[in-house]
């Protein structure tokens, strides 16, 4: 799987790369500035983009446009956003298009390289991986004024939260150590509950479940 | 500019400063007349053409005018006489259209301040300065009498001239006349410079404004530059604290256990594996709290997107629904950008925690009327009750827009609504 990688400290970037090459990813690019992403995203075509929100020359959330700009040309290519920081601001804008392919992580979350890697691999095939900071402010903010969501048992907003955040039935199971039968019993109660339409497809079930949790603000 | 007697140096020194005085107020004769009345005359029908549209194009170049008049005196103040007027024009936006510049201009006390001056200038001014050439010259006329020229005039039958008040009739009061030359020009010796500078002084005076509303704007800058250097201190002072206290005995903590691994690695992997873990837990801690500390110092979103996407990104952190309507054609310079940004979070922490709001409204908006004023106000449907009152949240907020001349007005009424509403004047990027 080939990788561009957007990272402006040298350290960080070295580390990415060496995590990534572990892993049996190909490194198509490690870039450090806005306009080499744009140029590697146009002429590489990668299966997948790891890309810091801040870079240079701007300093500013010059990563996160790229993204977004290349995304518009491009409907889907999946994008993993590092971050030192998250905000549910820069998840809405990741996530309108409403097309998956999208992670927005907390670069803290590098240090668990299993779980890293699999984010990116879930991106990587069309996805989600949102960091679990996010999802928190999302859940928190929803259940202040949203009865729905009253109804749910602790049990079902643990899996509510761990798929908001982009896993399968599978890897939640393994998460909470129960079967997946008993994940995707939560799961169909979760989608009665909150009345969203149910669907087979994890990565649509994903969105719809981020676009409830969004909604009304 | 005491006289000093005795030492004849010491008078020809003063003599040739007196000269030069008289040389300056005679070349003052030809400018502040005819320049002031000039200007004067431009500035009203500019100004009373306004109506008509032409008005606005040319006020502009006219007060830049009357701006250009008022600094060379300055100028000539500072060197000739050692008096500063300092200039206190409002700046102008560099690119502004003539509209906005001729009403920010004609907006500024000191253009009014001018236009009086120009008055002043072209009368008592103009007198200042012909005293002095008077005083220098007019002696002059009566050596000439004197010398003989009082025979033009008169046969020395009948008076055929008038000398200031001595009447010239024959070499006698010819020599009356030189007499009183000699005391003007003793007059002048000891009084040029000094009416000299009477008129730069008028001209300060006249120019510089109400000393009263400079008091008042030093004792405001003073106390508010106070509590800027004060809160910057404090919160020096408690990053510090927090760093020392926080990241930096993680990082220490982290330190030993890798340490501690070094050793055990072979002997003990299991143990080794556990201090791993709670290593890897102490960097993950450290991350966090740097983070919270670096939002603190300066929000991560303030930096990338500027002052209305941190405020919606503050918007949606807030456990209340929040609404956000922003309006800003630019940027404001970062500081006022920061002090608008926490100076919001503060409010909005205090609608949360006090007023029991179901519902906050965040209406952020430039107005570019006179100063350009940047206004924020923020609404919610809480129990009110809110005031500025001491160690209250709000007067925090207070101080810290002070520092930028900004203001803050509460409107909160026992049952609600709560409305705070902040103004900060500035520029936008």
């Amino acid at each position: 799987m080939r990788v561009v990688l957007a990272e402006d400290l040298f350290l960080l970037r070295d580390g990415l790369v060496r995590l990534l090459e572990a892993y049996d990813f190909e490194i198509a690019a490690a870039v450090e500035s806005g306009p080499e992403l744009t140029r590697a995203f146009a002429e590489l075509a990668p299966d997948v983009a790891v890309v810091d929100v801040r870079l240079p020359p701007s300093h500013t959330d010059e990563g996160l446009q790229c993204a977004l700009r290349a995304r518009r040309e491009r409907p889907g290519l999946p994008v993993l956003v590092l971050s030192q920081h998250v905000e549910q601001l820069y998840a809405r804008e990741l996530l309108a298009d409403g097309t998956g392919g999208v992670g927005y992580l907390l670069k803290d979350r590098v240090f668990d390289a299993e779980q890293f890697i699999d984010a990116v691999r879930r991106v990587a095939a069309g996805g989600t991986a949102m960091d679990p900071q996010v999802i928190q402010q999302l859940l928190s903010r929803r259940q202040a004024d949203d009865r729905p969501l009253g109804r749910l048992t602790p049990r079902e907003l643990e899996v509510l939260e761990l798929m908001a955040q982009g896993r399968s039935n599978a890897a939640i199971a393994e998460r909470l150590v129960v079967t997946e039968r008993a994940i995707a019993k939560h799961t169909s109660n979760i989608f009665a509950k909150l009345d969203l339409e149910v669907s087979d497809d994890d990565n649509r079930r994903v969105l719809a479940v981020l676009a409830y949790l969004d909604q009304g603000r | 500019m005491d006289a000093k007697s005795g030492d004849t140096k010491d008078v020809g020194g003063r003599a040739r400063g007196v000269v030069l005085d008289g040389v300056r107020a005679l070349a003052l004769v030809f400018v502040t007349l005819p320049g002031a009345a000039v200007l004067f005359v431009l500035s009203v029908v500019s100004i009373a053409l306004i109506p008509l549209g032409v008005g606005i194009v040319t006020t502009p170049w006219v007060l830049t005018g009357v701006r250009a008049f008022a600094d060379l005196r300055r100028m000539l103040a500072a060197q000739w006489c050692g008096v500063r007027i300092p200039p206190a024009y409002r700046p102008i936006p560099k690119g502004a259209n003539p509209w906005a510049r001729c009403f920010r201009m004609l907006g500024d006390p000191a253009t009014w301040r001018d236009l009086g001056w120009l008055l002043v200038d072209m009368t008592a001014g103009f007198v200042t300065v012909v005293l002095p050439v008077a005083l220098l010259l007019y002696p002059f006329e009566g050596f000439a009498l004197a010398a003989g020229l009082w025979r033009v005039f008169t046969d020395g039958t009948d008076v055929g001239w008038w000398y200031a008040f001595v009447p010239i009739s024959g070499q006698g009061s010819a020599l009356l006349a030189a007499g009183l030359g000699a005391a003007f020009l003793v007059t002048g010796y000891f009084t040029v410079p000094l009416l000299l500078r009477v008129h730069f002084l008028l001209t300060r005076t006249v120019l510089s404004g109400d000393q009263g509303e400079l008091a008042e704007r030093v004792r405001v800058l003073t106390e508010t530059r106070r509590d800027a250097v004060d809160t910057s201190a404090a919160e020096l002072r408690r990053i510090e604290r927090d760093l020392h206290d926080g990241a930096q005995a993680r990082l220490v903590a982290m330190g030993m256990d890798l340490g501690t691994i070094e050793a055990l690695i072979e002997k003990n992997p299991a143990k080794a594996k556990e201090l791993l873990t709670q290593a890897r837990k102490s960097s993950a801690d450290a991350l966090t709290e740097l983070r919270d500390l670096v939002r603190g110092i300066h929000p991560p979103v303030l930096a990338e997107r500027g002052l209305g996407d941190a405020v919606r990104a503050l918007a949606l952190r807030m456990p209340v629904a929040t609404e956000v309507d922003v309006d800003l054609p630019g940027r404001p310079g970062a500081p006022v950008e920061s002090a608008a940004y926490f100076a919001v979070s503060e409010v909005l922490t205090n609608a949360v925690k006090y007023a029991d709001a179901d519902r906050i409204w965040v209406d952020v908006q430039y107005l570019r009327a006179s100063e350009g004023t940047l206004r924020i106000s923020v609404t919610d449907n809480g129990k009110g009750g809110a005031t500025i009152g001491a160690g209250s949240g709000l007067s925090g907020v207070e101080r810290r827009l002070g520092t930028f001349d900004g203001v803050l007005a509460v409107s909160s009424p026992a049952g609600g609504p709560t409305m705070v509403t902040m103004e900060i004047p500035c520029e936008l990027s």
